[in-house]
Protein backbone atom coordinates (compact mmCIF):
# COMPACT_ATOMS: atom_id res chain seq x y z
CA UNK A 1 0.00 0.00 0.00
CA UNK A 2 1.54 3.43 -0.93
CA UNK A 3 1.75 5.39 2.06
CA UNK A 4 -0.59 8.48 1.99
CA UNK A 5 0.59 11.99 3.54
CA UNK A 6 -0.75 13.49 5.86
CA UNK A 7 -0.81 17.88 5.87
CA UNK A 8 -2.23 20.15 8.63
CA UNK A 9 -2.12 23.67 6.85
CA UNK A 10 -2.16 26.41 9.28
CA UNK A 11 -3.65 28.94 6.86
CA UNK A 12 -6.12 29.13 4.25
CA UNK A 13 -3.62 29.89 1.78
CA UNK A 14 -1.44 27.11 2.58
CA UNK A 15 -4.16 24.68 2.29
CA UNK A 16 -4.81 25.87 -1.29
CA UNK A 17 -1.40 25.45 -2.17
CA UNK A 18 -1.48 21.76 -0.86
CA UNK A 19 -4.53 21.05 -2.67
CA UNK A 20 -3.66 22.75 -6.38
CA UNK A 21 -0.68 21.12 -6.53
CA UNK A 22 -2.23 17.76 -5.85
CA UNK A 23 -5.19 16.40 -6.91
CA UNK A 24 -5.32 13.70 -5.19
CA UNK A 25 -5.41 15.36 -1.89
CA UNK A 26 -7.98 15.28 0.39
CA UNK A 27 -9.48 17.65 2.87
CA UNK A 28 -10.12 15.75 5.75
CA UNK A 29 -12.71 17.83 8.62
CA UNK A 30 -14.42 15.37 10.96
CA UNK A 31 -13.77 12.80 8.86
CA UNK A 32 -16.73 10.01 9.29
CA UNK A 33 -17.42 10.07 6.03
CA UNK A 34 -13.98 10.50 4.44
CA UNK A 35 -12.23 7.90 6.47
CA UNK A 36 -15.20 5.21 6.20
CA UNK A 37 -15.04 5.62 2.76
CA UNK A 38 -11.24 5.46 2.02
CA UNK A 39 -11.10 2.23 4.57
CA UNK A 40 -13.66 0.68 1.94
CA UNK A 41 -11.70 1.54 -1.07
CA UNK A 42 -14.37 4.10 -2.32
CA UNK A 43 -11.62 6.58 -1.97
CA UNK A 44 -7.63 6.66 -2.88
CA UNK A 45 -6.50 10.08 -1.40
CA UNK A 46 -2.98 10.84 -1.58
CA UNK A 47 -2.88 12.98 1.06
CA UNK A 48 -5.29 13.98 4.11
CA UNK A 49 -5.53 18.00 4.43
CA UNK A 50 -6.18 17.87 8.46
CA UNK A 51 -7.94 21.80 8.00
CA UNK A 52 -8.50 21.55 11.58
CA UNK A 53 -5.61 23.81 12.63
CA UNK A 54 -7.03 26.88 10.26
CA UNK A 55 -8.41 29.08 12.88
CA UNK A 56 -11.11 30.58 10.00
CA UNK A 57 -12.60 26.72 9.98
CA UNK A 58 -12.97 26.51 13.74
CA UNK A 59 -14.45 29.73 13.98
CA UNK A 60 -17.77 30.57 15.60
CA UNK A 61 -18.99 34.27 15.06
CA UNK A 62 -22.10 35.43 15.71
CA UNK A 63 -23.20 39.39 15.08
CA UNK A 64 -25.15 41.49 13.51
CA UNK A 65 -25.68 39.84 10.36
CA UNK A 66 -25.63 36.93 11.33
CA UNK A 67 -23.61 33.43 12.33
CA UNK A 68 -20.10 33.12 10.52
CA UNK A 69 -19.64 28.95 10.83
CA UNK A 70 -16.42 27.63 10.49
CA UNK A 71 -16.78 24.49 7.68
CA UNK A 72 -14.71 22.17 10.23
CA UNK A 73 -16.56 23.50 13.93
CA UNK A 74 -17.96 19.97 14.93
CA UNK A 75 -21.09 19.22 14.95
CA UNK A 76 -21.45 19.15 18.90
CA UNK A 77 -20.37 22.96 19.34
CA UNK A 78 -22.98 24.09 16.74
CA UNK A 79 -25.38 22.55 18.70
CA UNK A 80 -24.34 23.20 22.24
CA UNK A 81 -23.92 26.85 20.92
CA UNK A 82 -27.38 28.57 22.85
CA UNK A 83 -27.49 31.27 20.20
CA UNK A 84 -27.46 29.25 17.56
CA UNK A 85 -30.46 27.34 18.70
CA UNK A 86 -32.35 30.26 19.65
CA UNK A 87 -31.79 32.02 15.96
CA UNK A 88 -31.59 29.14 13.71
CA UNK A 89 -33.21 26.18 15.62
CA UNK A 90 -34.05 24.56 12.59
CA UNK A 91 -30.16 24.26 11.78
CA UNK A 92 -29.74 23.16 15.35
CA UNK A 93 -32.01 20.53 15.15
CA UNK A 94 -30.80 19.37 11.94
CA UNK A 95 -27.49 19.48 13.37
CA UNK A 96 -28.56 17.50 16.79
CA UNK A 97 -30.16 14.61 14.09
CA UNK A 98 -26.56 13.55 13.16
CA UNK A 99 -25.00 10.66 14.17
CA UNK A 100 -24.58 9.44 17.82
CA UNK A 101 -22.61 11.52 20.43
CA UNK A 102 -19.14 10.49 19.23
CA UNK A 103 -19.74 11.10 15.53
CA UNK A 104 -21.05 14.80 16.27
CA UNK A 105 -17.81 15.03 18.62
CA UNK A 106 -16.12 14.78 14.83
CA UNK A 107 -18.47 15.26 12.33
CA UNK A 108 -18.95 19.21 10.32
CA UNK A 109 -21.78 20.81 8.76
CA UNK A 110 -19.14 21.94 5.85
CA UNK A 111 -18.25 18.22 5.74
CA UNK A 112 -22.29 17.15 5.64
CA UNK A 113 -21.74 19.78 2.81
CA UNK A 114 -18.58 18.86 1.32
CA UNK A 115 -19.55 15.17 1.19
CA UNK A 116 -22.69 15.98 -1.02
CA UNK A 117 -25.12 13.40 -0.31
CA UNK A 118 -28.90 13.95 -1.04
CA UNK A 119 -29.87 13.01 2.22
CA UNK A 120 -27.56 14.95 4.23
CA UNK A 121 -29.56 16.60 7.07
CA UNK A 122 -27.92 19.70 7.30
CA UNK A 123 -27.99 20.54 3.90
CA UNK A 124 -32.04 21.50 3.67
CA UNK A 125 -31.77 23.17 7.26
CA UNK A 126 -29.03 25.42 5.74
CA UNK A 127 -30.50 26.51 2.44
CA UNK A 128 -33.86 27.31 3.69
CA UNK A 129 -31.76 30.07 6.45
CA UNK A 130 -30.64 31.09 3.37
CA UNK A 131 -26.68 30.17 3.85
CA UNK A 132 -24.09 31.05 1.28
CA UNK A 133 -21.26 28.69 1.37
CA UNK A 134 -17.66 30.86 1.38
CA UNK A 135 -14.65 28.94 -1.10
CA UNK A 136 -11.63 29.27 -0.80
CA UNK A 137 -9.34 28.50 -3.77
CA UNK A 138 -6.37 29.81 -6.35
CA UNK A 139 -7.92 32.58 -7.97
CA UNK A 140 -9.06 33.55 -4.65
CA UNK A 141 -12.39 33.58 -2.44
CA UNK A 142 -15.89 32.73 -4.17
CA UNK A 143 -19.13 32.19 -2.32
CA UNK A 144 -22.50 31.01 -3.45
CA UNK A 145 -25.84 29.81 -1.80
CA UNK A 146 -25.81 26.57 -0.28
CA UNK A 147 -28.47 25.28 -2.98
CA UNK A 148 -26.37 25.74 -5.62
CA UNK A 149 -23.18 24.32 -3.96
CA UNK A 150 -24.38 20.65 -4.99
CA UNK A 151 -24.54 19.11 -8.71
CA UNK A 152 -24.85 15.39 -7.69
CA UNK A 153 -25.04 12.45 -5.60
CA UNK A 154 -21.40 12.97 -3.46
CA UNK A 155 -20.46 15.94 -6.56
CA UNK A 156 -20.11 19.69 -6.15
CA UNK A 157 -18.80 22.63 -7.63
CA UNK A 158 -15.51 22.54 -5.85
CA UNK A 159 -12.86 22.29 -8.05
CA UNK A 160 -8.89 21.92 -8.05
CA UNK A 161 -7.53 23.43 -5.59
CA UNK A 162 -10.88 24.59 -4.19
CA UNK A 163 -11.94 23.85 -0.40
CA UNK A 164 -14.96 25.01 1.81
CA UNK A 165 -13.98 27.67 4.42
CA UNK A 166 -17.15 28.76 6.43
CA UNK A 167 -20.98 29.18 6.08
CA UNK A 168 -22.66 32.46 6.60
CA UNK A 169 -26.30 32.51 7.37
CA UNK A 170 -28.11 35.49 7.61
CA UNK A 171 -29.93 36.79 11.16
CA UNK A 172 -33.36 36.27 11.05
CA UNK A 173 -35.21 39.60 11.21
CA UNK A 174 -38.48 39.78 13.97
CA UNK A 175 -41.15 36.72 13.57
CA UNK A 176 -38.68 35.01 12.02
CA UNK A 177 -37.98 31.15 12.35
CA UNK A 178 -37.14 27.90 10.66
CA UNK A 179 -37.26 24.12 11.62
CA UNK A 180 -36.52 21.33 10.30
CA UNK A 181 -38.28 17.61 10.37
CA UNK A 182 -36.47 14.14 8.81
CA UNK A 183 -38.61 10.77 8.92
CA UNK A 184 -35.75 8.01 9.61
CA UNK A 185 -37.67 4.35 10.55
CA UNK A 186 -36.49 4.17 14.13
CA UNK A 187 -35.87 7.46 16.90
CA UNK A 188 -31.84 7.97 16.17
CA UNK A 189 -28.67 7.42 14.21
CA UNK A 190 -30.23 6.44 10.63
CA UNK A 191 -29.84 8.16 6.89
CA UNK A 192 -33.05 10.49 6.22
CA UNK A 193 -35.89 8.62 4.15
CA UNK A 194 -37.17 12.27 3.77
CA UNK A 195 -35.70 15.86 5.28
CA UNK A 196 -37.14 19.26 5.19
CA UNK A 197 -36.42 22.98 5.99
CA UNK A 198 -38.90 25.86 6.42
CA UNK A 199 -37.62 29.10 7.33
CA UNK A 200 -40.43 31.62 7.61
CA UNK A 201 -41.28 35.30 8.46
CA UNK A 202 -44.34 36.83 9.66
CA UNK A 203 -46.11 40.30 9.48
CA UNK A 204 -47.53 42.03 13.01
CA UNK A 205 -50.56 40.64 11.68
CA UNK A 206 -49.05 37.26 11.63
CA UNK A 207 -49.51 36.71 7.86
CA UNK A 208 -46.23 35.40 5.94
CA UNK A 209 -44.08 37.56 4.24
CA UNK A 210 -41.01 35.40 3.08
CA UNK A 211 -40.43 31.55 3.23
CA UNK A 212 -37.83 29.11 1.87
CA UNK A 213 -39.17 25.68 1.73
CA UNK A 214 -35.85 22.59 0.95
CA UNK A 215 -36.45 19.03 0.89
CA UNK A 216 -33.74 16.52 1.37
CA UNK A 217 -33.09 12.56 0.12
CA UNK A 218 -35.79 12.89 -2.24
CA UNK A 219 -33.82 14.12 -5.71
CA UNK A 220 -30.32 13.89 -6.34
CA UNK A 221 -29.39 16.81 -4.51
CA UNK A 222 -31.06 18.87 -1.94
CA UNK A 223 -33.82 21.21 -3.86
CA UNK A 224 -35.23 24.20 -3.03
CA UNK A 225 -38.75 24.69 -3.85
CA UNK A 226 -40.15 28.13 -4.15
CA UNK A 227 -43.69 27.15 -5.45
CA UNK A 228 -44.21 25.44 -1.92
CA UNK A 229 -42.80 28.81 -0.52
CA UNK A 230 -45.49 30.77 -2.53
CA UNK A 231 -47.91 28.98 -0.74
CA UNK A 232 -47.29 30.33 2.42
CA UNK A 233 -46.46 33.60 1.59
CA UNK A 234 -49.49 35.79 1.95
CA UNK A 235 -51.34 33.31 4.42
CA UNK A 236 -51.47 33.12 8.10
CA UNK A 237 -49.77 29.25 7.88
CA UNK A 238 -53.25 28.50 7.68
CA UNK A 239 -54.50 24.87 6.64
CA UNK A 240 -55.11 24.94 3.34
CA UNK A 241 -51.96 27.25 3.10
CA UNK A 242 -49.62 23.98 4.76
CA UNK A 243 -51.62 21.57 2.32
CA UNK A 244 -50.59 24.13 -0.49
CA UNK A 245 -47.34 23.82 0.49
CA UNK A 246 -47.16 20.04 0.99
CA UNK A 247 -48.89 19.46 -2.89
CA UNK A 248 -45.46 21.76 -4.03
CA UNK A 249 -42.76 19.94 -2.13
CA UNK A 250 -44.90 16.38 -2.90
CA UNK A 251 -44.86 17.55 -6.83
CA UNK A 252 -41.08 19.20 -6.32
CA UNK A 253 -39.83 15.42 -5.42
CA UNK A 254 -38.38 12.92 -7.31
CA UNK A 255 -37.21 10.12 -5.27
CA UNK A 256 -35.42 6.99 -6.09
CA UNK A 257 -36.89 3.72 -4.94
CA UNK A 258 -34.29 1.94 -2.11
CA UNK A 259 -34.61 -0.25 0.97
CA UNK A 260 -34.95 3.11 2.96
CA UNK A 261 -38.38 3.74 1.27
CA UNK A 262 -40.53 3.55 -2.40
CA UNK A 263 -40.97 6.76 -4.75
CA UNK A 264 -44.46 6.93 -3.75
CA UNK A 265 -44.28 7.05 0.12
CA UNK A 266 -41.37 9.74 -0.02
CA UNK A 267 -42.91 11.50 -2.21
CA UNK A 268 -46.20 11.45 -0.14
CA UNK A 269 -44.08 12.01 3.48
CA UNK A 270 -42.12 14.91 1.54
CA UNK A 271 -45.47 16.87 1.59
CA UNK A 272 -46.41 15.60 5.38
CA UNK A 273 -43.01 16.63 6.61
CA UNK A 274 -42.71 20.19 4.81
CA UNK A 275 -46.35 20.85 5.81
CA UNK A 276 -45.42 19.85 9.65
CA UNK A 277 -41.85 21.94 9.85
CA UNK A 278 -43.79 25.01 8.18
CA UNK A 279 -46.00 24.48 11.22
CA UNK A 280 -43.48 24.59 13.82
CA UNK A 281 -41.53 27.47 11.83
CA UNK A 282 -44.29 29.74 12.31
CA UNK A 283 -45.07 28.12 16.10
CA UNK A 284 -41.19 29.99 16.62
CA UNK A 285 -41.57 32.72 14.21
CA UNK A 286 -44.95 33.82 16.34
CA UNK A 287 -43.06 33.44 19.48
CA UNK A 288 -39.79 35.43 17.74
CA UNK B 1 7.52 7.28 3.12
CA UNK B 2 9.33 8.40 6.21
CA UNK B 3 6.57 7.49 9.75
CA UNK B 4 5.27 10.54 10.80
CA UNK B 5 6.34 11.77 14.82
CA UNK B 6 4.02 12.37 17.08
CA UNK B 7 4.05 14.29 20.36
CA UNK B 8 0.51 14.33 22.26
CA UNK B 9 -0.19 14.09 25.78
CA UNK B 10 -2.46 11.11 26.61
CA UNK B 11 -3.90 10.90 30.24
CA UNK B 12 -2.29 13.92 31.30
CA UNK B 13 1.05 11.86 30.47
CA UNK B 14 3.35 13.81 27.39
CA UNK B 15 3.91 10.99 24.95
CA UNK B 16 5.45 10.18 21.61
CA UNK B 17 4.97 7.57 18.76
CA UNK B 18 5.37 6.64 15.41
CA UNK B 19 3.00 6.06 13.20
CA UNK B 20 1.21 5.79 9.47
CA UNK B 21 0.05 9.00 8.05
CA UNK B 22 -3.23 7.00 7.32
CA UNK B 23 -3.50 5.03 10.53
CA UNK B 24 -6.42 5.75 13.13
CA UNK B 25 -5.42 6.85 16.75
CA UNK B 26 -7.23 3.87 17.90
CA UNK B 27 -4.55 1.76 15.95
CA UNK B 28 -1.84 3.93 17.28
CA UNK B 29 -2.78 3.76 20.84
CA UNK B 30 -3.79 0.11 20.58
CA UNK B 31 -0.54 -1.15 18.18
CA UNK B 32 1.83 1.32 19.32
CA UNK B 33 1.33 2.64 22.89
CA UNK B 34 -0.14 -0.92 24.06
CA UNK B 35 -3.26 1.05 25.39
CA UNK B 36 -5.32 -1.87 24.80
CA UNK B 37 -7.91 -0.85 26.67
CA UNK B 38 -9.79 1.62 24.15
CA UNK B 39 -11.33 -1.59 22.03
CA UNK B 40 -12.03 -2.15 18.46
CA UNK B 41 -15.26 -2.89 16.73
CA UNK B 42 -17.12 -1.66 13.81
CA UNK B 43 -14.13 0.70 12.78
CA UNK B 44 -16.67 2.96 10.88
CA UNK B 45 -17.94 5.08 13.91
CA UNK B 46 -20.94 3.13 14.41
CA UNK B 47 -20.63 1.20 17.53
CA UNK B 48 -18.82 3.66 20.25
CA UNK B 49 -16.23 1.13 21.54
CA UNK B 50 -13.71 2.84 20.48
CA UNK B 51 -14.70 6.06 22.52
CA UNK B 52 -12.36 8.46 23.92
CA UNK B 53 -12.02 11.77 24.71
CA UNK B 54 -10.23 14.70 22.32
CA UNK B 55 -9.01 18.09 23.59
CA UNK B 56 -12.06 17.58 26.00
CA UNK B 57 -14.66 15.93 23.21
CA UNK B 58 -15.89 12.47 23.54
CA UNK B 59 -14.99 10.91 19.94
CA UNK B 60 -14.34 7.88 18.00
CA UNK B 61 -10.73 6.97 18.19
CA UNK B 62 -11.00 4.97 14.49
CA UNK B 63 -12.43 8.25 12.89
CA UNK B 64 -9.72 10.24 13.97
CA UNK B 65 -6.23 9.69 11.94
CA UNK B 66 -3.35 9.03 14.27
CA UNK B 67 -0.90 12.38 13.38
CA UNK B 68 -4.44 14.60 14.40
CA UNK B 69 -3.26 13.96 17.86
CA UNK B 70 -0.30 16.20 17.59
CA UNK B 71 0.18 18.70 20.61
CA UNK B 72 -3.75 17.54 21.15
CA UNK B 73 -4.89 15.98 24.95
CA UNK B 74 -6.02 12.27 24.93
CA UNK B 75 -8.10 10.77 27.72
CA UNK B 76 -8.39 6.60 27.14
CA UNK B 77 -9.92 4.25 29.44
CA UNK B 78 -6.58 3.61 31.37
CA UNK B 79 -6.79 7.14 32.52
CA UNK B 80 -10.47 6.85 34.37
CA UNK B 81 -9.48 4.67 37.60
CA UNK B 82 -7.01 6.68 40.06
CA UNK B 83 -4.08 4.30 40.81
CA UNK B 84 -6.10 1.50 42.10
CA UNK B 85 -9.29 3.08 43.24
CA UNK B 86 -12.23 2.11 40.63
CA UNK B 87 -14.10 5.27 39.00
CA UNK B 88 -17.62 5.28 40.30
CA UNK B 89 -18.71 4.18 36.98
CA UNK B 90 -16.88 1.05 36.86
CA UNK B 91 -17.48 0.61 40.17
CA UNK B 92 -21.32 0.70 39.43
CA UNK B 93 -20.57 -1.16 36.35
CA UNK B 94 -19.22 -4.17 38.21
CA UNK B 95 -22.58 -4.03 40.79
CA UNK B 96 -24.97 -4.43 38.76
CA UNK B 97 -23.13 -6.61 36.42
CA UNK B 98 -23.11 -4.11 33.54
CA UNK B 99 -21.48 -6.15 31.32
CA UNK B 100 -20.91 -9.67 29.93
CA UNK B 101 -18.12 -10.30 27.32
CA UNK B 102 -16.63 -6.40 28.26
CA UNK B 103 -15.44 -5.16 24.34
CA UNK B 104 -18.42 -2.45 24.71
CA UNK B 105 -17.13 -1.74 28.06
CA UNK B 106 -14.24 0.60 28.27
CA UNK B 107 -16.53 2.70 25.29
CA UNK B 108 -19.38 2.92 27.74
CA UNK B 109 -17.65 4.10 30.92
CA UNK B 110 -15.68 6.47 28.29
CA UNK B 111 -18.90 8.38 27.22
CA UNK B 112 -20.60 7.88 30.42
CA UNK B 113 -18.05 9.94 31.93
CA UNK B 114 -18.03 12.28 29.37
CA UNK B 115 -21.76 12.65 29.84
CA UNK B 116 -22.02 13.31 33.81
CA UNK B 117 -18.55 15.73 33.68
CA UNK B 118 -21.56 17.50 31.37
CA UNK B 119 -24.21 16.89 33.53
CA UNK B 120 -24.08 15.07 36.79
CA UNK B 121 -28.45 14.57 36.97
CA UNK B 122 -29.34 13.25 33.55
CA UNK B 123 -32.61 11.91 33.30
CA UNK B 124 -32.81 8.06 31.99
CA UNK B 125 -33.92 9.25 28.62
CA UNK B 126 -31.16 11.65 28.40
CA UNK B 127 -28.84 8.98 29.45
CA UNK B 128 -29.82 6.84 26.69
CA UNK B 129 -29.64 9.00 23.80
CA UNK B 130 -26.01 10.23 25.33
CA UNK B 131 -25.17 6.42 24.90
CA UNK B 132 -27.00 5.57 21.75
CA UNK B 133 -23.82 5.58 19.93
CA UNK B 134 -22.24 2.68 22.30
CA UNK B 135 -23.44 -0.64 21.05
CA UNK B 136 -23.83 -3.46 23.36
CA UNK B 137 -24.91 -7.01 21.78
CA UNK B 138 -24.97 -8.66 25.17
CA UNK B 139 -26.73 -6.57 28.53
CA UNK B 140 -29.67 -5.41 26.59
CA UNK B 141 -28.41 -1.73 28.35
CA UNK B 142 -30.86 -1.78 31.42
CA UNK B 143 -27.83 -2.71 33.40
CA UNK B 144 -25.80 -0.62 31.84
CA UNK B 145 -28.61 2.67 32.17
CA UNK B 146 -28.92 1.47 35.65
CA UNK B 147 -25.06 1.24 37.08
CA UNK B 148 -24.55 5.08 35.44
CA UNK B 149 -27.53 6.43 36.54
CA UNK B 150 -26.47 5.21 39.94
CA UNK B 151 -22.85 6.16 39.27
CA UNK B 152 -24.09 9.63 39.14
CA UNK B 153 -26.35 9.84 41.90
CA UNK B 154 -23.08 8.70 44.02
CA UNK B 155 -20.94 10.95 42.81
CA UNK B 156 -23.72 13.82 43.22
CA UNK B 157 -23.53 13.03 47.14
CA UNK B 158 -20.05 12.67 46.94
CA UNK B 159 -19.79 16.25 45.79
CA UNK B 160 -23.36 17.33 48.11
Amino acid sequence: MLSIRYEAPASVGEAVALLDADEGAKVIAGGTDLLVQYRSGLREPTAFVDVKRIPDLMEISIDADGLVLGAATPAAEVFENTEIRQLWPGVAEATDLIGSTQIQGRATLGGNLCNSSPAADTVPALIAVGAQAVIAGPSGERELAVEDFVTGPGQNVLGRGEFLVKLRVPRPGPRTSDAYLRLIPRTEMDIAVVGAGVALTLDEGGTCTAARVAIGAVAPTALLVPDAAAALVGSSVDDAALAGAAQAASAAASPIDDKRGTVAYRRKVTGVLTQRAAAIAAERARER
Amino acid sequence: MPKTHVETTINGEPQEFLCEPSESLLAALRDGLGLTGTKEGCTTGDCGACSVMLDGRLVPSCMVLAPEAIGRSIETIEGVAQGDSLHPLQQKFLEHAALQCGVCTPGFIVAAKALLERNPDPSEEETRYWLAGNLCRCTGYDKIIRAVLDAAAEMREATA
